[in-house]
């Protein structure tokens, strides 16, 4: 399948701050892609390049097939672009904002009516035409946000974090809006650093200090990049026990987590008779240690501080 | 402990009976009855507008209720009021941190606000300064911290005072997962100080964190216990489905599997069923006949998203988001 979006050492300086330290990735049409990463990680300065709105100063890339050094206007007429502030305007009616945006992609008149009944039928708005924009609430907002930046039928839509403050089942069905698009063959590029949003996705891409760390699906990230285990103890007492895991040699760190505790160790067997071993004595009775599944959020906090810690090391050497 | 009405604490150090509160005909909170022991951390999680943040400034003694009761650390919320403020920490989605003023003067101002003396307080500052990770930004403005780190400064200038109680409203909406790591580690030491925190939020990977969890809809609790019994409120079983071509599968298989929800997790699918047993054979069955491969079913436990959109969907009707 074509790649709608393929990029090969991108790299955007800011003076002597390196934004976008040369980042290279495919995304295959129909495809849904998390581009995830802590603020200020460069996620947003990836995206400005590959809409075409900021020239990077090296690497190459293509979007839709448009250069996005040289043929940035092209590229312009075939993405939609979602940001987390929705761009809405909240005091216009959900028909006077599609209308108005229909009017900034210039679509013709003759398909006009035809987009903006389909916008609001995908949005499940059709009681809400003539509703205040600023009445709606936030999963409402959402999908009209959506609708508005496919008005254009584009090829690949870039939401940039277009879930922050939406509640879980408004999520849910925002993302069966995304699948259907990408079920159409539309390219779905999202940003976001909520990890429940990346678990959605096809594939991810983590970013950090600009640099791309880790690529591939929720679950080979999930299984096959984190070094370290991380065990769930089911024990009495789990306050108590947080400190008595603490002491354990074998646990880098340990945390409170519902009823029990997650420790993270890198050498699972080790850490769990210890960890047994050190809690029956302290009398927080253990009955069950398992190592389970990280979360994305496990996995990418430990990438992340590794990452850290190896740059640490560097600057201590040199 | 039953699940469903949140019962009761010996130590509880938050306490509601009843809790109603009104704006006009509409109830934001109503008849919300449940209990917080000492040591605890109490999720509250729900939709926007199930009144997770009106439930919160109840407990925090600043909206009275419209009948029913709270009490808080001790004290009856509308009776008590002030020794309930001297008390709690409230850290409200928009904690006013002065802009202009750096970390360490933001700490101050609120150590003058909560009236902590002046003796002693150099040190108190210092150990909420090294608690937050702040220390090498004592001397910047709050207004050019990141996001999360404002969310750090936020936590720890509730704590100026030592309080008995924490209530969070939401307090890592917008972080990063870096910073909320961190901020789960400070409330984790927190409790290890036996502090007694209320969070809400709208993220359930957090309400796993949680020794309790409420779910919140429409002012009341939906379902209440250990993030364990919660998830044990999902009638039938969780499967997860690997396969090619997930979107295609989970197209083919809702119109043929009926009483099953089919949510679709980015490269796999959770099939919820009342019928695990049966399920599996059907599914492979109808994938097979779809030219799709179906390369592993297992069951799974519930995250407390299954259980949470099993809880809600039949209230809010086939349309999420009003």
């Amino acid at each position: 399948m074509a790649n709608e979006v393929e990029i090969v050492g991108l790299e955007r300086r800011f003076g002597s701050f390196v934004a976008v330290n040369g980042i290279s990735l495919e995304v295959k049409q129909g495809e849904v892609f998390g581009f995830i990463g802590p603020n200020g990680a460069g996620k947003s300065t990836t995206i400005r390049m590959l809409c075409g709105i900021l020239p990077p100063t090296a690497g190459s890339g293509s979007v839709a097939g448009f250069d996005i050094r040289t043929q940035a206007e092209r590229i312009k007429q075939h993405i939609g672009y979602m940001s987390q502030k929705f761009s809405l305007y909240d005091d216009l009616t959900v028909e006077e904002n599609l209308t108005f945006f229909s009017g900034i992609y210039r679509i013709p008149s003759a398909v006009r009516k035809a987009r903006m009944d389909w916008a609001v039928a995908m949005a499940g708005l059709e009681a809400h035409r003539s509703a205040l924009t600023r009445t709606l609430a936030g999963g409402w907002k959402q999908r009209l946000a959506l609708g508005c930046a496919v008005l254009h039928e584009p090829r690949i839509v870039f939401l940039d974090e277009p879930t922050a403050g939406v509640d879980p089942l408004s999520r849910r069905r925002f993302w069966d809006l995304i699948y259907d698009l990408a079920g159409r063959g539309v390219t779905v590029f999202v940003t976001t650093h909520y990890m429940d949003e990346a678990e959605y996705c096809d594939r991810i891409g983590l970013v950090y200090r600009g640099e791309l760390i880790a690529l591939g699906s929720p679950n080979e990230l999930k299984t096959g990049v984190m070094r370290e285990a991380v065990l769930e103890v089911a024990c009495a007492r789990p306050q108590d026990a947080l400190e008595v895991a603490e002491r354990c040699t074998s646990v880098r760190e340990a945390a409170l987590f519902g009823a029990g505790l997650h420790a993270v160790a890198a050498d699972a067997s080790r850490a769990t008779a210890e960890l047994r071993a050190a809690l029956d004595a302290a009398g927080c009775t253990v009955s069950r240690i398992e190592p389970i599944t990280p979360s994305l959020e496990d996995v990418f906090v430990s990438l992340i501080e590794a990452h850290d810690r190896a740059a640490a090391d560097k600057e201590a050497a040199a | 402990m039953d699940v469903h009405t949140a019962g009761q604490c010996a130590d509880a150090l938050v306490e509601t009976v009843a809790l109603t509160r009104r704006f006009g005909a509409r109830a934001a909170v109503n008849n919300l009855s449940f209990a917080v022991g000492r040591g605890e951390i109490f999720g509250i999680v729900g939709p926007d507008g199930s009144g997770k943040t009106t439930a919160l400034r109840l407990l925090a003694a600043i909206l009275d209720p419209t009948s029913g009761s709270a009490r808080v650390a001790g004290h009856d919320t509308v009776r008590e009021a002030e020794q309930v403020k001297a008390r709690i920490g409230y850290m409200s989605q928009r904690f006013g941190l002065y802009s202009d003023l750096t970390v360490a003067e933001n700490l101050d101002f609120y150590a003058d606000l909560y009236n902590v003396p002046r003796a002693g307080r150099a040190p108190a500052v210092e150990r909420l300064l090294r608690f937050s990770g702040l220390v090498p930004f004592t001397g910047r403005f709050a207004g050019d911290l990141s996001g999360g780190m404002k969310q750090k400064l936020g936590l720890a200038c509730t704590l100026i005072h030592t309080p008995e109680v924490l209530l969070l409203d939401e307090p890592t909406n917008g972080v990063d997962p870096v910073s909320r790591r961190d901020f789960w580690r400070m409330i984790c030491q927190l409790v290890r100080e036996r502090v007694t925190i209320v969070v809400t939020t709208s993220y359930l990977d957090e309400a796993e964190r949680c020794t309790r969890v409420g779910l919140m809809h429409e002012g009341g609790l939906l379902a209440c216990g250990t993030p364990g019994e919660v998830k044990g409120l999902l009638h039938g079983a969780v499967l997860e489905l690997r396969c090619a071509g997930p979107r295609a599968a989970a197209a083919a298989l809702r119109p043929r599997l009926e009483h099953s929800s089919i949510n679709v997790f980015g490269d796999g699918i959770h099939i919820v069923t009342d019928e695990p047993a049966g399920v599996e054979e059907k599914v492979r069955g109808i994938l097979d006949a779809a030219g799709i491969r179906t390369e592993r079913v297992r069951r799974i436990e519930p995250g407390l998203e299954d259980v949470f959109v099993a809880l809600l969907a039949p209230e809010t009707g086939a349309r999420h988001g009003e």
